[in-house]
């Protein structure tokens, strides 16, 4: 029996693979496809503190190998969360995890801490990435000086894991990290969706209400393992790899490169138990490859 | 309760240069599905198409554990299915979304217009073994577009319009004679088709005081509301076409 267990921070996973928030519902939407405990973890869609309507129709535009999405954060509100979903996801034998947004750091504030209150919630996601959004978001990610603020802030109010989901629109992937990880993250998720547009030429129309959107999808997987590479390198603090993982061997890559655990993202909308597949494709890869403990593939790229 | 299963490819018949049906068959018994729900279809092995397309089941066939599909070709991805052999593997989600309204011994009218006849199949059946009165009309640009008249004929009467006047009335569906005759009374109208023409209907309907059902074709990437890419604008706010709809009262629409 090989071991896919890992410790990130104080997270005990009972595998490397979770789902990456805004691809997979609150894991309810699921429950008829796989028992989402069988994850390591959840990352559920993206929270802010009031009801968001999101971007008008239409927010998504097929890319080739990808899509491009300006869904725009529509949810609505903690409040809600708290009262209609949380009862009903709290049990899973899984960890939830809150991805945290806001348009200024009072309104991260205001929400880690009514996040910090739900005892289910071992971890926070503090998203400084979202490219869809006109204020906060990835406004936060993309410079130094307010990726630290808000880190900042944030960890001064929780105490328990503190991920930093980092955006890769940046010139310097490693920079930004080496930032969040001084501001006091506890683990480092990257990337989110690459900000990119779509026309159509007969038209002369954008495909998105926004013009530009969020790529996502294997043809992001390339850079976006260059990206985790380059931060495994620069950090000491362990980090979530995603970018266009498809399988088993895709999610392999990416603890090569030095990723602890993996977000499942796009990937899920194609085949709702494609997550569940990784898993057993990274149990055979270990079998085969004579791997007992799946730490011992965290960044162990050979030259 | 939906499920992910592989299907084998049945039959293809092209019902003219643009549109077929596609019949998928399974081993085990097919699950529920209500006039009005759609499945996902993967599209595998194809260059440029990486999501998966939603279709309406034209028809349902409980004792072959077959159903069938309508499928216009639109892009890369329709065109593809259209050219699987007999026996090659399908994968689909299915059943999803909601349902018609079903009344029973009312006086209802359908309208259906170009590849929005696909759900109609279903629902005229169901709406006929309860006892209702049914109309249909179907609108298309030719003649070529005008499919399953004969289908419909066993529910009701039927009406149709096309745009060079090559069948039926010409015009634009709702141009059609009966809707400003002053005996038009129907207690439900149904619709499908593009956004214009259900538009057009919608506000006859709402002129008139009579319930409209609408059924939405939206871009969408997941199918079970999870991308929340397909939304609809509502007087509830942004709903998801593939899990709240894809059939909606026209009322609460913003049109």
């Amino acid at each position: 029996m090989v071991d896919l267990s890992i410790k990130i921070h104080e997270l005990e996973l009972k595998n490397p693979v979770a789902t990456a928030s805004g691809t997979f519902g609150y894991g309810e939407e699921f429950t008829d496809f796989f028992d989402p405990g069988a994850l390591g973890a959840i990352f559920i869609k993206g929270l802010t503190l009031k009801n968001r309507d999101g971007n008008p129709y239409p927010r998504m535009a097929e890319t080739a190998s990808g899509m491009l999405n300006a869904v725009g954060l529509q949810n609505k509100g903690i409040e809600h969360f708290i009262e209609n979903i949380y009862p009903a996801i709290k049990n899973y034998n899984t960890h939830i995890i809150a991805n945290v947004n806001g348009s200024t750091v009072e309104e991260y504030i205001s929400l880690t801490e009514k996040i910090n209150e739900l005892d289910h919630i071992p971890a926070i996601e503090l998203n400084i990435s979202c490219p869809n959004v006109k204020e906060g978001g990835m406004a936060f990610g993309v410079s130094c000086p307010s990726a630290i603020a808000v880190t900042n802030a944030v960890r001064k109010v929780y105490d328990k894991t503190l991920i930093v989901k980092l955006s890769p629109n940046v010139t310097d992937i490693a920079e930004m990290a080496l930032a969040v990880e001084g501001a006091g993250a506890d683990t480092i998720s990257l990337v989110n969706t690459f900000l990119g547009m779509a026309i159509d030429a007969e038209t002369r129309k954008p495909l998105l209400s926004t013009i530009t959107g969020g790529l996502s999808g294997p043809c992001i997987k390339p850079i976006a393992l260059r990206m985790v590479w380059q931060v495994y390198q620069a950090v000491k603090i362990p980090v979530f790899g995603m970018g266009g993982i498809m399988n088993a061997a895709d999610a392999i890559e990416f603890i090569l490169s030095g990723s602890s655990a993996i977000q499942v993202g796009t990937a899920n909308f194609i085949d709702p138990q494609i997550s569940l597949k990784i898993i057993k494709g990274i149990e055979e890869y270990m079998e085969r490859h004579g791997v007992e403990n799946v730490k011992e593939l965290v960044g162990a790229l050979e030259d | 309760m939906k499920r992910i299963e592989d299907l084998s490819v049945k039959n293809i018949s092209w019902l003219n240069s643009n549109s077929y049906v596609l019949e998928l068959s399974g081993t085990k018994a097919i699950p529920d599905i209500l006039p009005g729900n759609f499945a996902e279809i993967r599209v595998d092995h194809h260059p440029g198409v990486f999501l998966r397309r939603p279709f309406s089941y034209l028809d349902v066939d409980e004792k072959n554990n077959s159903i069938s599909f309508f499928v216009k070709v639109v892009g890369k991805g329709s065109r593809k299915l259209g050219t699987l052999e007999k026996g090659e593997l399908v994968n689909v989600i299915h059943p999803l979304g909601n349902a018609f309204s079903i009344p029973d011994n009312k006086k209802v009218l359908i309208t259906g217009g170009g590849s929005g006849i696909a759900p109609f199949i279903m629902l005229g059946r169901e709406l006929k073994s309860r006892g209702n009165e049914i109309t249909i009309i179907t609108g298309g640009r030719s003649s070529e577009d005008i499919l399953f008249s004969e289908e419909f004929k066993a529910y009701g009467e039927v009406l149709c319009t096309t745009e060079d006047g090559s069948l039926g009335e010409k015009g634009i569906l709702t141009e059609h004679p009966i809707f400003t005759k002053d005996n038009f009374d129907f207690d439900l109208i149904y619709t499908c088709g593009p956004e214009g023409m259900m538009k057009a209907v919608a506000k006859i309907a709402r002129d008139k005081g009579i319930a409209c059902e609408a059924s939405l074709e939206h871009l969408m990437a997941c199918g079970f509301g999870v991308c929340l890419c397909c939304i609809q604008e509502t007087t509830e706010g942004n709903k998801c076409v593939c899990t709240e709809g894809p059939v909606f009262n026209t009322n609460d629409l913003k049109w």
